[in-house]
C-alpha cells in the first residue's frame, strides 16, 4: 500500500465515521425510540386524533406557503432579471430578508404587528379578523420564512439564459404568458421544481416562527414539530420519537423528489 | 390561457380554505372554552377535561368543548397578553398570572377568587434516586457528602431550579437555625456536588433519566413520577424531611371571558378543579390534592409527614424579595457558587 492510497483510506474512513456520528445514528435513534413501547403504542401515537390533525395542519400550511411562494417567486425573479436592472440588486437583498432574520425574530414580528398589542390590532378588530394565534399566523409566518427560496433558485437560470430568445418571440408578435409558456418555462422548469422541493422542505419543518405564532391551542393551532416539542416536555419521549418519524417520512420522501429532479435537470442540460 | 385559469382557481381554493378556518374558531362562542396552560398538565387536564364536560352537561344540558394548550409558563403568559384568547389560565407560577393583570386582562385580586390562594394542587420538590438507592440518601444531608453527583438546573435561567435552591435553603434554615455562615457553607457544599448545571428542568431530567448522569436528579413530585412511569424499576422517589410548597395558579381572563360570553363556564372550570372527583384526577396524575381528605387517601403516593414551606414564608418574603437577595448578580447564589 502506497503513502497515497493510506491518505485516502484515512479521508474515506474520517468521513465515513463523520456521516455515521452525524447522520446515520440520530435516524437510529429516531427510530428505535419511537418503537420503544412496541408498535401498537407507536400506532396508537400515531392514530391520535390531535397528531392527525397536526398532520393535516402542517401540510395546509405547507400547501399554502408553496403555492404562495411559487407565483411570487415567479414573478419576482421574472421581473428582477428582465426589468428592473438597475434596483434589482437592492430588491434582491429584501427578498433575502427571510433568510437573514431567525425565525424566532420573524414570529414576534408577525406577533407584534398582529397581535394584541400590536399596531393593526385596531383595524384587524373592526373586521374580527384574528391572525396571530390561529391558523392564518401559522401560514403567514410559514409563507415569510420560506419566502426567498422559489424565486432564488429560478434567478441564477434566468440570468444564464438571458433575453434574446424572449425578445425574439416578442418582436415575432407573441404575448406575455406564450413568451412564458413557450420558452421561459421550459428553461426553469427544473429549477423551479427543484426550488418547489427546497421550500416545501422548510415550510414542513419550520419550528421557531410557528412557535411564537401559534398559541399550541390542541386541536387547532399545533403542527408537527409543535406536537413533538410537546410530548417531549410532557415527559412523553417515545410518542414524541414517534411523531417525529412522520417528519423524517416526508423528509425522505422530498430528498428522493430532490435527488429525482437534480438528475432530469442534469440530463436535460446535457 | 389554462394555465392562468388554473392559477388563479388554486389561488382561490387557498383563499377560500383560510377563511373556512377562519370563521370555524370563531363560530360557537358559548359553548367553547380555552385553556391556556403548561407543560406537564397536559394528561391531567385531558383527564379533567373528560369530567368537566360531562358535569357540565349534567348541570346545564350544554355541549362544551374544552381546547388545551401548553408550553413554557412563562412563554404562555406572554402568548395570552398578545392575543392568544384564553378563558381560563392554569400556569405555574402566580407570577405568570400576575403578568397577565399587569397588562390588564384578569382583574384584581384573583389570588383570593377560589380557594387555598387560586392553586387547587400543589407540588413540592423531591429526590429522583437510581434504583435501590446505591448513595443511600435519605435526607438534605446526604447531599452534601462526597462522591455523591446532583443534577439540578441552574437557578440563574430556570424558574424550576429556584424552588430547588429554595427549598435547600429551608433545610439549611432549619438545620442551623438561621445561621447565615452555616447556611451559606451548607449550600456551597452543595452546589459543589452538583455535576451538570443544565439550562432548564426538562434538560436536567434529560440528563439524570436518559443519559444516566449523577446520583440524585431535584425534581418536582409530578414529574419525578412521570419519570417512574416511563422508566418503571429504574427509580426510586425519596421525600427529604423538609421542602418547598409550590402552588400553581388558576384564574379566569375576565376580559376575554366577557367578550366571549363564557364568564361562567370558565368559573365553573376553575370552581370544579376542588370538588373530589376532581382533586382525585389531580392525584392520580401526581399533584398534591388541597383537598385534605382526598390527600390522606394518597398518602402512600405522597409523603404527608414532609414539611412544606410556602414562598411568601417569612423565611422568603414572596418571590421579589427572593430574586433580590438570593438570584441578582451578587446575591447568595453567585457567592456560594463562584467560589
Amino acid at each position: 500500500m502506497g503513502k497515497g492510497s493510506f491518505t485516502k483510506y484515512l479521508l474515506i474512513t474520517l468521513s465515513s465515521i463523520f456521516i455515521f456520528v452525524m447522520l446515520i445514528m440520530p435516524l437510529m435513534v429516531i427510530l428505535s425510540e419511537a418503537f420503544k413501547n412496541g408498535i401498537s403504542a407507536y400506532a396508537d401515537v400515531l392514530s391520535d386524533a390531535f397528531t392527525l390533525h397536526a398532520l393535516r395542519l402542517t401540510l395546509f400550511a405547507t400547501f399554502v406557503s408553496v403555492v404562495c411562494n411559487t407565483i411570487f417567486g415567479l414573478f419576482a425573479a421574472w421581473a428582477l432579471t428582465r426589468f428592473y436592472y438597475k434596483r434589482s440588486k437592492f430588491l434582491t437583498t429584501l427578498i433575502d430578508i427571510p433568510f437573514a432574520i431567525s425565525p424566532v425574530i420573524a414570529g414576534l414580528i408577525f406577533s407584534l404587528t398582529f397581535g394584541r398589542i400590536g399596531w393593526a390590532q385596531p383595524i384587524l378588530n373592526i373586521f374580527h379578523i384574528k391572525i396571530v394565534f390561529a391558523v392564518t399566523g401559522i401560514v403567514l409566518v410559514t409563507i415569510f420564512v420560506t419566502l426567498p427560496f422559489i424565486a432564488r433558485s429560478v434567478m441564477p437560470v434566468l440570468h444564464a439564459r438571458g433575453t434574446e430568445e424572449e425578445e425574439a418571440a416578442a418582436l415575432m408578435g407573441a404575448g406575455g404568458f406564450t413568451i412564458f409558456r413557450k420558452i421561459t418555462f421550459p428553461h426553469i422548469k427544473w429549477a423551479l421544481l427543484y426550488g418547489i422541493i427546497l421550500c416545501t422542505a422548510r415550510a414542513m419543518g419550520e419550528f421557531g416562527a410557528v412557535s411564537v405564532v401559534s398559541g399550541h391551542l390542541r386541536g387547532k393551532t399545533d403542527t408537527l414539530p409543535l406536537l413533538v416539542e410537546i410530548l417531549y416536555n410532557d415527559f412523553k419521549m417515545a410518542d414524541a420519537f414517534a411523531v417525529s418519524t412522520i417528519l423524517v417520512l416526508l423528509a425522505l420522501i422530498l430528498l428522493i423528489l430532490k435527488n429525482v429532479v437534480e438528475y432530469k435537470w442534469h440530463s436535460a442540460k446535457e | 390561457m389554462k394555465k392562468r385559469i388554473i392559477l388563479f382557481a388554486v389561488l382561490l381554493v387557498a383563499l377560500a380554505v383560510m377563511a373556512g378556518c377562519k370563521s370555524d374558531s370563531e363560530s360557537a362562542s358559548s359553548t367553547q372554552l380555552v385553556n391556556v396552560s403548561y407543560d406537564p398538565t397536559r394528561e391531567l387536564y385531558q383527564d379533567y377535561n373528560e369530567l368537566f364536560i360531562k358535569h357540565w352537561k349534567e348541570k346545564t344540558g350544554q355541549d362544551v368543548t374544552v381546547t388545551q394548550s401548553h408550553g413554557g409558563s412563562g412563554a404562555q403568559a406572554r402568548s395570552v397578553i398578545e392575543g392568544n384568547d384564553a378563558d381560563v389560565v392554569t400556569l405555574a407560577l402566580e407570577y405568570d398570572v400576575t403578568a397577565i393583570e399587569k397588562a390588564g386582562l384578569i382583574s384584581k385580586g384573583w389570588q383570593n377568587k377560589f380557594p387555598h390562594d387560586s392553586a387547587p394542587y400543589t407540588s413540592t420538590i423531591v429526590f429522583l434516586v437510581r434504583k435501590g438507592n446505591p448513595k443511600n440518601i435519605k435526607d438534605w444531608d446526604d447531599l452534601i457528602k462526597p462522591g455523591v453527583g446532583i443534577i439540578t438546573p441552574n437557578p440563574k435561567t430556570s424558574g424550576g431550579a429556584r424552588w430547588n435552591y429554595l427549598a435547600a435553603w429551608a433545610y439549611a434554615n432549619e438545620k442551623y437555625q438561621g445561621d447565615d455562615t452555616q447556611m451559606k457553607d451548607y449550600m456551597k457544599k452543595l452546589f459543589a456536588n452538583v455535576l451538570v448545571l443544565d439550562s432548564g428542568a426538562r434538560g436536567a431530567t434529560t440528563t439524570f433519566v436518559e443519559n444516566g448522569q449523577g446520583d440524585v436528579l431535584l425534581a418536582w413530585e409530578n414529574e419525578a413520577y412521570l419519570s417512574l412511569k416511563e422508566h418503571p424499576g429504574e427509580f426510586e422517589i425519596v421525600s427529604p424531611s423538609i421542602s418547598v410548597l409550590a402552588q400553581p395558579s388558576v384564574a379566569v381572563v375576565d376580559k376575554i371571558a366577557e367578550e366571549r360570553g363564557t364568564s361562567q363556564l370558565a368559573e365553573e372550570y376553575l370552581n370544579y378543579l376542588y370538588s373530589p372527583e376532581a382533586q382525585k384526577v389531580a392525584a392520580e396524575n401526581f399533584y398534591r390534592p388541597t383537598d385534605e381528605n382526598i390527600l390522606k387517601d394518597y398518602a402512600d403516593k405522597f409523603d404527608l409527614n414532609m414539611k412544606l414551606v410556602n414562598i411568601n414564608d417569612p423565611l422568603f418574603g414572596g418571590w421579589d424579595k427572593v430574586q433580590e437577595t438570593h438570584f441578582t448578580d451578587g446575591g447568595i447564589f453567585d457567592q456560594i457558587y463562584s467560589k
